[in-house]
């Protein structure tokens, strides 16, 4: 059941009128039940990977709880009788045990996100090896994607990470732990939520606000018009871009037009994911519960590092809490700096720690975006540039220094213009799927422009876009940069609220019926999926 | 403050209703030109729904090939056309049980090509015949039906898209005409109860020969018998004599196999059957692929189309003991005044095949 469709909107619709009609103690229930109605319908299948999750990571979040108690109970109770040193031993024999039950939870679950999602991967690339010895092949099981695995899978390890370092205590309410990961509105693409933040305002007893639903739904219909009026839209030439082949089966779209596809392809994403993240916050606003932002105008980025930043910030901030840091600071690691700094000197010692753990992280955030080379070259590549762009900043600084440009509204324009075209090309490897062919396409924007292709009424033609459509994507984009740039200065919403009511249901009118009639749904449209969701 | 607020609220959303009634109006198709007049006929019926002693059901070889002017001043059976372009059974079904609630003929006429057919096979047909029909259960079921025929063929239709046509419609934004500016609040009339008129000639070259017929598409399909037999219970239910015929078009093809079947149903359940590719009724009619199709024998002009009604309307006259009723001068005057629209638009179009060497205001060009 996708948000863009109508059974879906009549699911939450009937879900919203329950959820402010019924008594609100049960308000939390019957989120957990319209959550699993929800994921039933995307396939009863898949139930079963979700309540393993849910069941394991609760069982072993509650041992954890349980192991911290009885250490805190224990220490109370012998505080006088123990000294430092016995203090410390008692609590590493108790960390010991909590680290096993949580390992034992990480390879459970990571285990079956590993094993559903990649162990193909991982055959195919041994079948390549076993092809150059001439051995046989193995078989694929072909295993399918059960709903949002990625997403609830990080955000119940979060979760589970977070009991075992005592920030969070452990759920006693199994329904309410098995709201927290199975939340309808953001297991499809996120964001990934930390359970303090989210389970205070998901289990609390919400009111009707006016406020806050009008708000919500403002913003969801935001979030329409991004993914159903721009990007799927603008996803009908990207796809042509890519996919479309002369009769000798080489791409037909080349030089220039692969800059244009980087641009499409960059407005298609943006379009979607905030699209999609818009909708998500938009309708837990209307439930009265309060999600994580996960964008921050990622594209007036000037670095790649800021892009990081601002872009699928839960993400981001997931892998820095949960996989960075403890990376960057456990025994081996500490071990190689010293190594390093003892045989390198201190200046390579302690890069040798960041550039591991960077390089770790962008490897996993590549695998995590899919079960591909060219994911995990994408992920490698957007760590590599952001530690070239670390090695390079006292050079910045120095230029900086020395031409004062930092401040001046062309510089930044270049930087932000820079960072755009960096990540747009990068984010090709998504769009085709394919390492080499990406850098073949992507070199041809040099190599062979082709300015005059770009005359070509039959290559235009191919690109599924009539001068209508190009005039709607042209002005969507236009206003989604407004909106941006507005947002700057504060909420967006606040301040249309301060406005006559006339102007600001005169704008929702327009912007509704803007999404009905420019929307690109129904026959005729393939309506693309959320990109996230399949993640 | 409880009131003003109230008051804005039914407000806001009587502005929205509207001006999304107004979109909707504003986008919908209006089927006012050629090619697609079509689009137009279902809803043409109401008002001339009442008082016809024949109806016909069934898709573009009842609506191009049966003329109910000429049944009226040949026979004076006053008759109506309930066609639409690749009209499935279920939606014939549904049409009729729709025709009923408004009279009660005395011989529903069902043409039986769409047997062949056990899914949709253009979405587009089914909301040229949906869009067009009132609502009522009937169209709740039709629509029903149709999705499910749609599904069967691969296609994704929700029901919402027909009770806001405007969901289906709304990507015409880029194809608004003056068209739909001029018939945005009023329609003008397209057939002459049901039949669409075409006077040019576009003979046949040849008669081709059948394609090889799968062994899997020899039987028609369950779910067409299904429908048949619910016409045929409706038809008996209420007292009328159900008549199945194949009308003569050179294509699509229809086998001989196919036609064993219908002769065999027919037999069974009592129905008169007629095939009008038969040599007898084509000798007895007079169709001459020369002179009487206008599209290379896919469908006839209205010379065939008057040649089909003449004898046609004789079987159904002495068959089912059909009364003249030209006598009753209310129904003449009536009559008088659509066949005077008749005549008023077959003069048209030989004026205009005269200056353009083809109909401009009902057809395309003959080489698209």
């Amino acid at each position: 059941m996708s948000f863009i469709s109508f059974s879906f909107l009549a699911f939450f619709a009937v879900l919203f009128c329950l959820y402010y009609v019924i008594p609100r103690r049960f308000q939390w229930m019957l989120l957990l039940l319209g959550s699993y109605v929800f994921y039933l319908f995307g396939g009863v299948q898949y139930i079963g990977y979700i309540l393993v999750t849910t069941l394991s990571t609760y069982l072993l979040a509650r041992r954890l709880g349980t192991l911290h108690a009885s250490q805190d109970a224990y220490l109370a109770a012998h505080k006088k009788e123990l000294d430092r040193e016995a203090k410390k031993a008692y609590k590493a024999g108790v960390k010991r045990r909590m680290w096993k039950w949580l390992l034992l939870g990480l390879f459970l679950n990571f285990g079956i996100l590993a094993v559903i999602k990649y162990l193909d991967f991982g055959i195919q690339n041994l079948n390549a090896i076993l092809g150059l010895f001439g051995a046989g092949q193995l078989g694929l099981f072909r295993f399918a994607l059960p709903l949002g695995i990625s997403f609830y899978t990080f955000q119940s390890m979060g979760y589970l990470i977070d009991v075992y370092r005592g920030k969070t205590q452990a759920e006693k309410n199994l329904g309410k732990f098995a709201l927290f990961v199975s939340f309808f509105p953001q297991i499809l693409q996120g964001p990934i939520s930390r359970f303090d933040q989210l389970a205070p305002t998901l289990f609390a007893e919400h009111a009707f606000d006016s406020r806050n639903v009008s708000f919500g739904l403002q913003r969801m219909l935001w979030g329409f018009f991004k993914k159903v009026v721009i990007a799927d839209r603008v996803a009908v030439a990207v796809q042509a871009i890519v996919t479309t082949r002369t009769d000798a089966g080489d791409p037909a779209y080349t030089g220039l037009f692969v800059l244009l596809g980087l641009v499409l392809y960059a407005i298609q994403i943006y379009g979607d994911f905030t699209g999609g993240i818009d909708i998500t916050i938009g309708m837990a606003q209307m439930l009265g519960v309060k999600l994580p932002e996960n964008f921050e105008r990622p594209y007036f980025s000037k670095s790649i590092a800021e892009y990081w930043r601002r872009w699928h910030m839960t993400l981001g901030e997931w892998f820095k809490d949960y996989l960075f840091y403890p990376l960057s600071i456990c025994r081996p690691m500490m071990k190689l700096a010293n190594f390093s700094r003892r045989k390198f000197g201190d200046k390579i010692g302690k890069r040798v720690t960041v550039y591991i753990s960077t390089l770790a992280v962008w490897f996993t955030t590549g695998l995590w975006h899919g079960a591909a080379w060219n994911f995990v070259v994408w992920g490698l590549l957007n760590g590599v540039i952001i530690l070239i762009s670390y090695e390079l900043e006292p050079l910045y600084r120095r230029f900086h220094a020395k031409f004062h440009v930092e401040k001046h509204f062309a510089y930044r324009l270049f930087q932000v213009g820079r960072t755009f075209l960096l990540m747009g090309a990068l984010r090709m490897l998504d769009v085709y799927h394919d390492v080499g062919l990406t850098f073949r396409m992507l070199g041809s924007i040099f190599t062979a422009p082709n300015f005059a292709a770009l005359g070509d009424a039959a290559l235009l033609e191919g690109l599924g876009l009539t001068a209508g459509d190009v005039a709607v994507v042209a002005l969507g984009v236009v206003v989604m940069l407004a909106v941006s740039l507005a947002g700057r200065r504060g909420s967006v919403r606040v301040r249309l609220a301060a406005r006559p009511f006339v102007l600001r249901y005169c704008l929702f009118f327009l912007l509704t019926l803007v999404i009905l009639v420019f929307g690109a749904y129904g026959i005729g449209y393939n309506a693309s999926d959320f990109i996230y969701s399949v993640f | 403050m409880k009131k003003k607020a109230i008051l804005i609220g039914v407000a806001t959303v009587l502005l929205f209703a509207l001006c999304f009634a107004f979109l909707q109006m504003l986008l919908m198709p209006k089927y006012m030109s050629a090619p697609y007049l079509e689009g137009a006929m279902i809803q043409e019926y109401y008002d001339n729904a009442g008082g016809n002693d024949v109806v016909f059901i069934g898709d573009c070889e009842v609506y191009e090939n049966f003329s109910p002017i000429t049944l009226w001043e040949e026979y004076g059976i006053p008759s109506y056309i309930r066609g639409s372009a690749q009209q499935y059974i279920w939606q014939s079904y549904y049409l009729l049980e729709e025709t009923l609630r408004y009279e009660t003929p005395k011989v529903v006429v069902f043409n039986v090509l769409s047997m062949k057919y056990d899914a949709t096979q253009s979405e587009p047909y089914n909301r040229m015949l949906l869009d067009g029909m009132k609502w009522s259960p009937t169209k709740v079921q039709a629509v029903r039906a149709c999705i499910e025929a749609s599904e069967r063929a691969g296609v994704h239709e929700t029901f919402l898209s027909y009770v806001f046509p405007l969901l289906r419609f709304h990507s015409r934004w880029s194809d608004l005409g003056s068209d739909d500016v001029e018939y945005l609040f009023s329609r003008r009339t397209v057939t002459h109860n049901g039949y669409l008129m075409r006077v040019d000639v576009n003979p046949v070259e040849y008669i081709p020969t059948p394609d090889y017929l799968a062994p899997e598409d020899a039987q028609l399909p369950a779910i067409c018998y299904d429908y048949l037999d619910r016409m045929t219970k409706l038809c008996q239910d209420n007292g009328i004599e159900l008549v199945l015929i194949k009308a003569p078009s050179v294509l699509p093809f229809w086998y001989d196999v196919w036609d064993a079947q219908m002769e065999e149903y027919a037999a069974q359940h009592g129905l008169a059957y007629y095939n009008f590719l038969d040599e007898e009724h084509l000798t007895a009619s007079g169709i001459d692929y020369s002179t009487d199709t206008y599209d290379g024998g896919l469908h006839l002009n209205l010379s065939g189309a008057e040649k089909m009604s003449v004898y046609f309307g004789k079987i159904l006259q002495e068959r089912f003991d059909l009364p003249d009723r030209r006598g009753d001068a209310a129904l003449a005057a009536k009559w008088q005044e659509k066949a005077d629209a008749y005549y008023a638009m077959e003069a048209d179009q030989r004026r205009e095949i005269e200056e353009y060497g083809y109909p401009v205001s009902y057809a395309l060009p003959p080489e698209s």
